[in-house]
């Protein structure tokens, strides 16, 4: 057997003595069988019995054989792992990633108490690592590998670091194989340097890293990559085509748009509306003109009476009164939800795809700010103001975005007021067309005047570390709960998002919240305590993040 | 032993962890808010830990050693406790406090329960080590092997009456032997196959039944521990798992029962022996010897080196965890290895990180195959090594044959492999390691396999030749200790 030590074969002419054992296959035969069946192949001495001879016989084979053991061939060797000239971690950071990757099983399961929460920091850190050229430390890279097996978001992040080493060392192990997939990376995909490849895993590959390989491609060559989908088109499955045309919408351009009209005929709807919202998000598009045509003539603006002198211009909407055919190959969908008028859903798709810019000039050169103003005239506002939210999402329209989205720190304006009964808005989504800081600084004032309530989902699209303002207001806010007497884990959310968020910097002066404050008026018993040990827990995990920054910069021990 | 003055380094705390997972722990617990009257002052650092219970946890380490002591539960050594106090006080390059005004400040008294604990080792350790007897070893083969402290002098207190109970024992154990000899030649009499994987049903007939099935086993393992011979049934215990280990089990079955046949007629025959190879013998039966024993007697080899720490490895043992810390002489090459035994209340005393480099005495235990050590005085404190020079596989294996030899029980022998270069088995296929020149590998030991150690082996390899610290045995090559070139503790 090859994958044990190979005794050396026993010499069976030269036997030196009467005691001297048989063959080791004699002797375990004779064993197996029984002194009483058979006579073992060795030499009794007096007054012994054969079961003890045999025994002896055996301690020296044993002896022998194990004395006695040669080399085994070798199998063949891996070819050795390419080299990675990128430098290795700082001491510090290294054992840190040893101590975050040791945590990374789930814990005791028992109430956190004040200690920093170190399965949440291990994303943090690889996100901070990647970008500054490490290599990971090889011993670490089976751990980081499971890291990365269980958990699909730490993937790109993980296979950047690991690199070479980690994808060779993945080809040798099963479990692996997801870090050859090319899903956390471009690392195993073939480059502009090798056509022949790309068409062959376009051709052959599975069907995730067909969309791997298309992503990758699209971003550095749009053209290229719609090049690739389009020999294709005509023989993928509809849930394929779909999916391929989806992930077009990253790296979307002017040059796509002939391809994506032809998809307005594909014979799956699903494909047909996604082409359309495509389409729709491309403001100089035919399809872009065509809705606009549609729906500008549904939306005027109406003069003031002469004679009112307090009355303003008023916004008058004429919703669609049917919706044929050239609309439904737009991508209208022609059966609305129950529960809403036909006409209302139809204005609203034609408004959602026609481009924002096109507004000031039907309505008399306004500004967004002032066109979100006007008044509407009968039960419209609410239909017109979403489809123009979804629309500045779609189109990534900054000043429509921040004209719809208000000044948030004005008490006046109620959060009802920002998303009213039966809109479908969403503020999160139209947020994140806002430059960082911008939506940064709307998200604070939300907090400010409205509390945490609503603010889960808009601080988690806020860039990490949160900005100055931003964490003094999610502080600011946590110290008023606390005070209110309700306990901390009506908040957990929010903490949790605090532990990762928060800029480190903000520590010294959480610091002082984490004493054990007398219980206000009315609070939840013992909620003092836990308010305590949670900002302790807060405090502490802002000092780890700042160490591990600090590790990686090596500026730390 | 030099004094401590200066504050450690954090890579220093954390190298005395006994695995990741404490690591892991003892930082979670340096971060965390839970200490109170933490201090530093005299080359000792105390604090108060609140456990996530409520309890509260008094941890104290004298740095002179080091040693600890805490009033947790833990069977890790150190205990989280520990290490999340020591990275507390711990510095960072420059000497300055981790965290200025919360970790444990310089300069302070011990409270009066760690001043306690401290005082009482000091003055343990004050006393030159060698003292006649020992403080309290078990059954279990423990000893209480501080870092060159020997525990305080016992003599016996009627040495005649000590001689009748050492006779006595030998007598034991002797009736056990001839038991067991009876039980093996019974066995081999009705045949290996009534022990087989298939002989459990037929091995619950009754006590007369001389097959080998797991539950007779189990009642000769317990009547060699009356007998008082450990060594032997934990080796009686062994062949229960046997005949489940798979194909080829008569092959092992048989080795196994032949050695302990070979052991049985040692121990009968001891006087007759020339006296290392019946001090093998006794150990391998059970008979304990004290580490102060060791180091008193005048017979014993002690020898001064320069002795580089290979490996650092805990296992359980029952209720205890078992430390094992191999080292060679830089001078002489020797092998040498340090045991000890920890339990909930007795903490393991000695921690050498691999890649150490000790200027002590080691005093070898007697044998034929001397490799267990008791520490000596050590000369200097601790510092790092090279990476050690190693041999080929021809050689590994040639070094084990020979010391076979000398002990034929030795399942292995320590070696420090130098370039060879790991190949992962394929599906269901063993892992090696190859020689340099490509031709010849050496198996790793199967028990090792599916484990993160062979995975990391690798990574670091990444198909380059390494240096491998392991134990080379009749069963592969289990591999402890890579260089990458610091010294990385291959996962248990």
């Amino acid at each position: 057997m090859p994958t044990t030590p190979t005794p050396s074969p026993t010499p069976s002419t030269a036997i030196p003595t009467a005691a001297a054992p048989g063959a080791w296959p004699d002797l375990v035969s004779a064993a197996l069988l029984g002194a009483e069946r058979r006579t073992p192949p060795v030499a009794v001495r007096d007054g012994q019995t054969p079961a003890a001879a045999l025994l002896d016989a055996a301690a020296v084979g044993t002896v022998r054989r194990r004395s006695a053991l040669r080399p085994a061939p070798a199998a063949e060797r891996p070819a050795p792992a390419p080299a990675d000239p990128r430098p290795p971690l700082p001491p510090a950071a290294r054992r840190r990633l040893a101590l975050l990757l040791a945590d990374r099983a789930p814990g005791s399961g028992s109430r956190r108490g004040t200690d920093p929460d170190l399965t949440e920091l291990l994303p943090q850190w690889l996100a901070a690592a990647d970008g500054r050229g490490y290599r990971a430390p090889e011993a670490l890279l089976p751990a980081l590998l499971d890291a990365a097996r269980s958990r699909t978001d730490l993937r790109p992040t993980a296979l950047a670091l690991a690199g070479p080493r980690g994808l060779w060392l993945a080809r040798l192990n099963d479990d692996w194989r997801f870090a050859l997939r090319g899903i956390g990376g471009p690392l195993s995909l073939p480059g502009a340097d090798a056509p022949e490849a790309v068409r062959r895993l376009w051709e052959e590959g599975l069907f995730a890293e067909r969309v791997a390989l298309l992503t990758s491609l699209r971003r550095r060559d749009p053209r290229a990559g719609l090049a690739l989908l389009a020999a294709t088109w005509a023989t993928e499955r509809a849930e394929d085509r779909l999916m391929f045309l989806d992930s077009l919408g990253e790296a979307l351009t002017p040059s796509d748009e002939p391809f994506l009209e032809q998809a307005l005929s594909d014979r799956s709807r699903n494909v047909r509306t996604t082409a359309a919202e495509l389409l729709s998000a491309l403001p100089g598009s035919a399809l872009a003109a065509r809705m606009a045509e549609r729906s500008l003539v549904c939306v005027r603006l109406a003069r003031p009476a002469p004679g009112d002198a307090t009355a303003t211009e008023v916004l008058v909407v004429d919703p669609p009164g049917a919706c044929d055919a050239g609309m439904q190959r737009d991508g209208v969908a022609p059966q609305p939800p129950s529960g809403r008028g036909e006409r209302a859903w139809w204005l609203g798709q034609l408004v959602e795809a026609t481009p924002l810019d096109r507004w000031p000039g039907r309505l008399g050169g306004r500004s967004p700010a002032e066109l979100v103003a006007l008044p509407v005239a009968g039960d419209w506002r609410t239909e017109l103001h979403d489809a123009w939210c979804r629309a500045a999402v779609r189109q990534r329209h900054a000043d429509w975005a921040r004209a719809l989205l208000g000044a948030p720190g004005n008490p006046g304006q109620a959060a009802a007021e920002l998303a009213p009964a039966g809109s479908s808005r969403d503020l999160t989504k139209l947020l994140t067309v806002l430059p960082d800081d911008e939506r940064a600084g709307w998200v604070s004032e939300f907090i400010a005047v409205h509390g945490l309530a609503d603010a889960f989902r808009m601080l988690g699209v806020c860039a990490v570390p949160w900005s100055e303002p931003l964490g003094r207001a999610v502080v600011d806010a946590l110290d008023i709960a606390r005070d209110a007497g309700s306990y901390p884990w009506s908040f957990s959310g929010v903490m949790g998002l605090a532990e990762r968020c928060l800029d480190p910097a903000a520590a010294d002066r959480l610091q002082m919240l984490t004493a054990v404050t007398d219980e206000p008026e009315g609070a939840s018993p013992g909620s003092g305590g836990y308010w305590s040990e949670a900002f302790q827990r807060l405090v502490g995990t802002l000092r780890l993040r700042a160490a591990m920054h600090a590790e990686l910069a090596g500026e730390a021990p | 032993m030099s004094p401590h003055g200066e504050r450690w380094t954090r890579d220093r705390v954390l190298a005395l962890a006994p695995d990741e997972a404490s690591r892991a722990a003892g930082g979670r617990l340096a971060a965390a808010g839970r200490w109170s009257g933490t201090g530093a002052g005299g080359g000792a650092v105390w604090g108060m830990c609140e456990g996530g219970d409520g309890t509260r946890y008094g941890t104290v380490v004298d740095l002179d050693g080091p040693a600890f002591q805490c009033s947790c539960p833990s069977r890790k050594f150190p205990c989280k406790h520990t290490l999340g106090l020591l990275l507390r006080w711990a510095g960072d390059e420059a000497g300055e406090p981790a965290r200025p005004g919360d970790g444990p400040a310089a300069g302070g008294q011990p409270p009066p329960w760690a001043a306690g604990w401290l005082a009482t080792r000091r003055e343990r350790a004050d006393r030159p080590p060698g003292g006649a007897g020992a403080g309290g070893p078990g059954a279990d083969g423990s000893e209480a092997d501080g870092a060159g402290a020997a525990a305080p002098s016992r003599a016996p207190a009627d040495p005649e009456a000590a001689r009748r109970r050492a006779a006595r024992r030998m007598q034991r154990i002797a009736a056990g032997a001839t038991e067991l000899e009876q039980r093996l030649e019974d066995l081999l009499h009705s045949g290996l196959a009534a022990a087989g994987p298939a002989a459990g049903a037929a091995s619950r007939t009754g006590a007369d039944d001389p097959g080998g099935g797991r539950g007779s086993w189990e009642e000769t393992a317990a009547r060699m521990v009356d007998a008082q011979a450990p060594g032997l049934a934990s080796r009686v215990r062994e062949l229960a798992a046997i005949a489940a280990s798979g194909p080829d089990w008569p092959s092992r079955l048989l080795e196994e029962c032949a050695l302990l046949h070979l052991l049985n007629q040692g121990f009968l025959g001891i006087d007759r022996l020339p006296p290392p190879l019946a001090a093998t013998v006794r150990a391998r039966v059970g008979l304990t010897t004290d580490a102060a024993d060791v180091r008193s007697d005048p017979e014993t080899v002690t020898i001064r080196d320069r002795w580089l720490v290979l490996a650092q490895r805990d296992g359980a043992e029952g209720p205890l965890t078992t430390r094992r810390i191999f080292l060679r002489g830089e001078r002489t090459g020797r092998m040498a290895l340090h045991r000890s035994f920890g339990g909930a209340h007795r903490p393991l005393e000695v921690s050498l990180p691999p890649g150490l480099l000790l200027d002590a005495d080691l005093a070898y235990y007697p044998g034929a195959r001397p490799l267990r050590v008791a520490l000596g005085e050590r000369y200097a404190p601790a510092a790092p090594g090279p990476v050690p020079t190693g041999c080929g596989i021809d050689a590994a294996l040639a070094a084990y044959g020979h010391a076979l030899r000398d002990d034929p029980w030795l399942d292995a022998w320590p070696v420090v492999l130098a370039d060879v270069t790991p190949i992962p088995g394929g599906a269901g296929g063993g892992w090696q390691l190859a020689d340099a020149d490509g031709e010849s590998a050496l198996p790793l030991d199967p028990r090792c396999l599916g484990r993160p150690a062979l995975w990391q082996l690798a990574a670091i390899s990444g198909g380059a030749p390494v240096t491998v610290f392991g134990e080379c045995g009749h069963r592969g090559f289990l591999p402890l200790t890579v260089w990458d070139p610091a010294p990385v503790s291959l996962s248990p």
